[in-house]
């Protein structure tokens, strides 16, 4: 078995199996780190309250406040508070992390932040070790060739409990991009060209494997946001073989390991990368030069057409039409110069310091558009005291946006972060579902550039133009 | 959760693809510590329009809607979010099964650990559902089959799950069965060290 060459899903697989899967049982997988937030833990703690249970491995927890708090700031200069329901929710958690003895970076905190983007940030996150989330898009932390994946709150209590899941073995789908991608392409437009190349089901039941030169020539950040939206293919999981770029990353974070103990793992990591020869379930190679600038038109992720490209016509496919419905846009159209009311910076898909410089160096010197609103919202307190010590801040807020505390935001409109009804909004977040942004809310995913692009002209535009 | 080995009850069709859980309860009903009321909110932002009042249009809304416990819907069924507010509030609303040609894999999993079934069959049966709205289906668990007048479909049901559904176990249980061993997991040269605080 162990001569065998095998994946990098495979080898983490291997590497937690409590007992191996058989026909009739599915196996028992340790997890190594569970990270938790307010949203879909409660019902969880209680399930543990009910039965007497403790949380057995409060060493392996970590809980932070993201969904529901908001991002502005009081009159008083402090953080808004959550009130009403999502007050309530807050408040649970800081009761069920006391009561349960799990560490927790609540609102204040200099560690709090959007669960996704405070793991890696703070090196809790490190690779060949099993991650999970109640959140689907813990796939982010594949990017460190880490098996992680999102669970319901059912799990999250199984793995309070018990620190393990029972789990079948996913199927694995490596995707390799060969090539570099061109100018103006980021790692956003990569991600949702390949979504809108295999569809939103185009990869369930797989743990995808993203490889070749382009997927190595990116930065730890981008490599996160093209596994964070592993999910919006219906992936399981989404990953990148370690390598130096994630080891100097790593090196010196707050929880990363230290001395002998960083030698030890630099060596268990480096045995990671699949072997050559190892056998995927699927595999899929494209050339990283032909992808375009993306942006979706629709109401799923794979919904997605280069920026320069023309709305589909739907022959008669009726998700087709309901989705061009919902959007108010008329088949065989360009997206280029359609107007848009608000554009998102933020999310775990892009909130991170290199999003944010990238959305800088396009609206330093420059104005938000008159009638436009702009919202910039860091992924941590981390990302905000390194954004604001380079004067990111500034640049934001000289062009005329808005720079917010940390969360997730208008990504789901959780807090009061909303769209209008009706409203059109360029976004760097992960799902334009109808109503994700506040109820008839209409979501254009796109890039951090062609977002603050955006924002400058007042219409969907291409970023090339003008950076070029 | 109760036991399930068979549900016999009428359709509700709702012939889209790629349903997502923020439809099936939007997020802004996630500010909850519960998991109980989500049925009223299931589908929110279809069922109801912006001043609250019942869509006439939309098959829930439907006087034949009323006491149809089996969901029949388009193909990538779940997809989105991990939410299991979404499975919470299909059981809310009375819903015992779901029925498509594909379901997302955390959705599928969120329904099995409630005892929703998500029955996945070929496309033909589930062509032949929609255009029988309200119609009588029979859904052996134990079998792992579907019924529905002159036709049958088997769906998958991996063996483990079916035991848990048909004895109305929870994973949970299981889990805590088997302490020992994870305890040994940890003692061998198992898990890397980790600390969070």
């Amino acid at each position: 078995m162990q001569d065998r060459p095998r994946t990098l899903t495979g080898k983490i697989w291997d590497a937690h199996l409590v007992s191996a899967e058989t026909d009739d049982k599915p196996a028992v997988l340790y997890v190594d780190l569970h990270l938790v937030h307010e949203v879909t833990s409660p019902q969880a703690f209680a399930e543990l309250r009910e039965r007497k249970l403790r949380v057995r491995r409060t060493d392996r927890t970590v809980a932070t406040m993201d969904h529901s708090i908001p991002t502005r700031l009081a009159p008083n200069g402090r953080r808004a508070l959550a009130v009403g329901a999502a007050g309530e929710q807050v408040a649970a958690l800081e009761k069920n992390c006391k009561d349960f003895g799990v560490p927790l970076y609540a609102v204040g905190d200099e560690r709090q932040g959007i669960v996704h983007v405070i793991g890696p940030e703070l090196g809790l996150t490190q690779p060949g070790s099993t991650i999970v989330c109640g959140d689907s898009h813990t796939s982010t932390h594949g990017a460190f060739g880490a098996l992680a994946f999102g669970i319901g709150t059912s799990e999250v209590g199984h793995v309070l409990a018990t620190q393990s899941l029972l789990q079948r073995r996913p199927k694995t789908f490596a995707v390799e991009f060969s090539g570099r991608l061109a100018p103006g392409v980021t790692a956003k437009d990569l991600i949702l060209g390949l979504i809108a190349r295999i569809g939103t089901a185009g990869a369930t039941g797989h743990a995808l494997e993203y490889r070749g030169s382009a997927i190595r020539a990116l930065s730890m950040d981008e490599r996160m946001t093209v596994c964070n939206m592993s999910i919006e293919a219906g992936a399981r999981a989404g990953m990148v073989a370690p390598d130096e770029t994630t080891y100097s990353y790593l090196a010196d974070r707050p929880f990363a390991p230290k001395g002998a103990e960083w030698d030890a793992a630099l060596a268990r990591w480096k045995a990671l990368p699949s072997d050559a020869g190892a056998a995927f379930d699927r595999e899929l190679h494209l050339d990283a030069e032909e992808i375009q600038p993306m942006i979706t038109w629709g109401t799923n992720p794979g919904m997605g057409i280069p920026v320069r490209g023309v709305v589909p016509d739907p022959r008669g496919d009726a998700g087709l039409e309901k989705a061009l419905h919902y959007m108010g846009l008329e088949p065989g159209k360009p997206l280029l110069g359609r107007r848009i009311d608000v554009v998102f910076i933020g999310s775990c898909t892009n909130s991170r310091l290199t999003d944010l410089r990238e959305a800088a160096n396009v609206l330093r010197g420059r104005r938000v558009a008159a009638g436009v609103r702009a919202l910039v919202v860091p992924g941590s307190q981390h990302v905000k005291r390194q954004a604001e010590a380079e004067g990111l801040d500034r640049v934001f807020r000289e062009a005329g946006a808005e720079w917010r505390e940390p969360g997730c935001s208008m990504c789901l409109g959780m807090n009061d972060d909303r769209l209008e009804p009706g409203q059109y909004a360029v976004s760097t977040s992960n799902r334009n579902f109808e109503g994700r942004q506040g109820p008839r809310s209409r979501t254009f995913l796109a890039s951090p550039v062609t977002a603050a692009v955006a924002a400058v002209r007042g219409v969907i535009a291409d970023a090339r133009e003008l950076l070029s | 959760m109760k036991p399930v080995s068979e549900i016999r009850a009428r359709t509700i069709v709702l012939p889209i693809d790629n349903v997502d859980t923020d439809q099936i309860i939007p997020a802004r009903f996630l500010v909850t510590t519960s998991r109980d009321g989500l049925g009223e909110l299931l589908f929110a932002d279809w069922r109801f329009d912006h001043e609250g009042k019942p869509r006439g249009d939309f098959v829930l809304n439907r006087p034949q809607a009323a006491g149809a416990r089996v969901l029949v819907a388009g193909r990538n069924f779940g997809c989105g979010s991990s939410r299991e507010h979404a499975v919470w509030a299909l059981q809310g609303f009375g819903i015992d099964a779901v029925v498509s040609t594909a379901f997302a894999d955390i959705f599928r999993a969120n329904a099995l650990k409630n005892g929703l079934l998500p029955v996945q069959v070929d496309d033909a049966t589930v062509a032949e559902l929609f255009a029988a709205p309200g119609a009588s289906v029979v859904i052996d668990v134990r079998a792992g089959t579907l019924v529905a007048g002159e036709r049958r479909a088997s769906f998958p049901l991996e063996p483990f799950a079916r035991y848990c559904v048909l004895n109305g176990l929870d994973e949970l249980s299981f889990l805590l069965s088997r302490e020992a061993e994870i305890a040994a997991f940890e003692a061998s040269a198992g898990p890397v060290p980790w600390r969070t605080s």
